[in-house]
């Protein structure tokens, strides 16, 4: 396995959907490579970084709307 | 932190028992709980948030008013996120955008960058080793840890995926961003598991390039 070769597979690698022969190349690569090695450490990084980010909320408008939309809802049942 | 298994459950199951009973509560945390998922994926077929904004709305009202016909055979977060993408789907024809979006399996099967730069490894015909590293990743570990953690980097990631295409965009917010399995992402939004990777790995590939043009001018 050569490196720009490794770098398409990441996700496979990552995502667990490597064969296990691949996985093993792509291991024995990385065994023997800085440049790959330093570019998975970016992309577990990068990964976890992505992870801090915070869900964008839904408006207050929105919300009061939607709630006015269950009472409707709600008492149309009753 | 999301539930899983047996835990998550039971919590749908009284939420829809809640829900059915009429109890605001439940709607709320409902609400809450997947509205913004609903709306970054409702973001991937409309042209703009305040529509998105509305298919969310015309979501909600689809699941109160299917409520009492839900069977619990399928999970409420897939049966919740298949209404909206039908709903956002439909609505995104009507709107006729510039740039159609099909679905993600046809966005996945498009041809993508490659993850790196090709100039970034040596060419085929050089003997030094064709496909190594001719320019490898500058290392981060230069950058202080407290750059790293800072919220200009969270900033630098989010204008990031805001630039990524729309399929992309969602399923590495999906993924990455609210921590859903790949099983999940398949569900909700009917595309194959190869093709959530695919555009995962084109989604990461691009945000990972663009911090490290942020960090180390890459």
């Amino acid at each position: 396995m050569v490196c720009r070769e490794l770098v398409e597979v990441i996700t496979d690698y990552l995502e667990d959907r490597l064969s296990r022969r691949d996985r093993r190349r792509f291991e024995r690569h990385l065994a023997a490579c800085d440049g790959c090695t330093e570019y998975l450490a970016q992309m577990r990084r990068t990964i976890r970084l992505t992870g801090t980010l915070t869900e964008d909320q839904i408006s207050e408008e929105a919300m009061a709307r939607l709630l006015d939309a269950f009472r409707g809802w709600s008492e149309s049942r009753a | 932190m999301p539930k899983r298994g047996e835990d998550a459950e039971r919590d749908e199951r009284s939420l829809v028992a809640d829900l059915r009973a009429g109890k605001e509560e439940a709607f709320i945390r409902l609400v809450e709980r997947y509205g913004p998922s609903m709306l970054r994926v409702a973001q991937a077929f409309v042209p703009s948030r305040a529509v998105a904004e509305e298919v969310v709305q015309e979501a909600w009202l689809g699941v109160l008013r299917g409520i009492d016909r839900f069977e619990e055979r399928s999970s409420l977060k897939t049966w919740i996120f298949r209404i909206l993408t039908n709903l956002a789907k439909t609505r995104g024809e009507r709107e006729r955008r510039s740039l159609p979006f099909s679905s993600f399996d046809a966005a996945a099967s498009e041809p993508g960058d490659p993850a790196v730069d090709p100039s970034r490894f040596r060419p085929v015909d050089d003997r030094a080793g064709a496909g190594t590293w001719l320019i490898p990743p500058a290392s981060w570990g230069q950058v202080p840890e407290e750059r790293i953690l800072s919220g200009e980097v969270r900033q630098a990631i989010d204008r990031a995926i805001a630039a990524l295409p729309p399929a992309q965009r969602t399923v590495i917010s999906l993924r990455d961003v609210d921590g859903w399995t790949s099983e999940e992402v398949r569900n909700a939004l009917d595309v194959s598991e190869t093709n959530q990777r695919v555009l995962l790995h084109r989604a990461r590939s691009k945000v990972r390039r663009a911090l490290e043009q942020y960090l180390v001018g890459g």
